[in-house]
């Protein structure tokens, strides 16, 4: 078995990385999870959080709002919506989508307010973590 | 007959346009690469995305809980015709024939007793559909702001034609743009958006048997919504190389014109100067022997 596989980071306007990796963490709807050469293919929604991708011995961390990943045998994609490299996050980016985030709790409607407090409080982790680097 | 010194003027000012005409293709072609890059860098997205999508929509189709943006409202009586055209003229008949299009296609949704709604982005084609369809007109969309065509402009379309879809204002959403084939020809294409349809992307046998979190329906829902974006970031993509495709070509016809309409002047003007001084030697000869 192949000790790495293909990683492909997609955003709507361009490729955004792609290299052979040997795991990648990903946010998905039901928890974190790691793939690494020959999951079983898999098939998840985002929710807004960190990928970390291990290729090389190098470590990069993208922050991604949504999207989904597609977990191969061989391959792994991640069409993300938008997508920033950790370092380049800031704290007022973050306030900013959690402001907009909150905000549309309060406009939508009644059956659809619970996934989107998940997701306002997702952005709310992610942002605590970025205020503590 | 008019003057030398009129048709010394007119060929400068006819130098100077086909100066203008020539600046503009050259800005084209450069905006158009450009423009070209951008289509190729959103294509692997789209079509993952395409083909995520079509998996998911073969399994949920005929399925009664599908989510209403794959199976429709079951309903097409109001139908939402998005019109994406240029902010800017002078590309040819490029903004006309999407226009022409969306025309032809609204008419026929009215003969057959629809009710028509139409929403533009981009100035040119309001300005056209503004004469005889301006009370069809739901919104329109200024484009005239942005400098680099991004995904959140997209977005921020495909969720006002969502947030229409939810309170039940149409039907049926089918998009408008032109297909970008090469500098010469962009065909005028019409998409439907709503409910969404998956063709061509036939059955994918060698797909492994994924497993999915969470289940597929929750995830068709989940992406329905930013596949109707993707296909309207696309569509604009296009659109935007069709429309720099559009005006070279323009612009490189407007050039040529010029200068074929300089040489036909020239010609004229060298005749005239030649004429005078013949008029002029026949009055001094005439003279000189009348002595």
């Amino acid at each position: 078995m192949a000790d790495t596989m293909q990683f492909d980071l997609v955003s709507p306007e361009r490729k955004l990385m792609s290299v052979e990796a040997t795991s990648v963490v990903v946010p998905g709807h039901e928890g974190e999870f790691t793939a690494m050469p020959g999951h079983a293919p898999f098939f998840s929604t985002l929710r807004p959080g960190f990928v970390l991708v291990t290729a090389e011995g190098k470590e990069t961390e993208f922050f991604v709002t949504g999207g989904f990943a597609e977990v191969s045998e061989t391959a792994i994609t991640i069409l993300a919506e938008t997508s920033v490299p950790r370092g380049e996050v800031t704290r007022e980016h973050m306030d900013d989508l959690l402001a907009v985030a909150e905000d549309g709790i309060q406009k939508a409607a009644e059956h659809h307010r619970p996934a989107l407090a998940q997701r306002a409080n997702d952005l709310r982790f992610a942002r605590d973590q970025v205020a503590n680097d | 007959m008019p003057s030398l010194k009129d048709l010394k003027n007119r060929i400068d000012s006819v130098k100077n346009t086909r100066k203008i005409t020539k600046a503009m293709q050259m800005v084209a072609a450069a905006k158009l690469r450009r423009a070209q890059e951008a289509a190729e860098a959103a294509r692997p997205y789209a079509e993952r995305m395409d083909a995520v999508l079509g998996n998911l929509a073969r399994s949920a189709a005929g399925s009664p809980t599908a989510p209403l943006l794959l199976r429709g409202t079951g309903r097409d009586d109001v139908h939402l015709l998005i019109v994406a055209t240029a902010e800017r003229g002078l590309c040819g008949g490029f903004n006309s024939s999407i226009v022409k299009l969306a025309r032809i296609h609204a008419q026929k949704l009215l003969d057959a007793g629809k009710t028509v709604k139409i929403l533009t982005i981009g100035k040119k084609g309001r300005d056209q559909l503004r004469r005889d369809w301006s009370k069809h007109f739901v919104g329109h969309v200024d484009m005239s702001e942005v400098k680099k065509l991004g995904y959140t402009n997209a977005h921020d379309v495909a969720d006002d034609v969502l947030a229409r879809f939810t309170a039940e204002e149409f039907d049926v959403a089918t998009i408008f743009y032109s297909e970008f084939q090469s500098v010469m020809t962009q065909v005028p294409t019409a998409l439907q958006l709503i409910p969404a349809k998956f063709d061509g992307a036939a059955a994918d046998d060698t797909a492994p048997n994924y497993e999915y979190e969470p289940s597929e329906e929750e995830i068709l829902a989940d992406l329905l919504p930013r596949s109707v974006a993707t296909q309207i970031f696309r569509a604009l993509l296009e659109n935007a190389a069709s429309e720099q495709g559009a005006r070279m070509s323009a612009m490189d016809n407007a050039s040529r014109n010029a200068s074929e309409m300089i040489d036909k002047l020239t010609i004229q003007y060298n005749r005239s100067r030649q004429a005078a001084i013949t008029t002029e030697l026949i009055e001094i000869i005439a003279g000189a022997e009348a002595l």
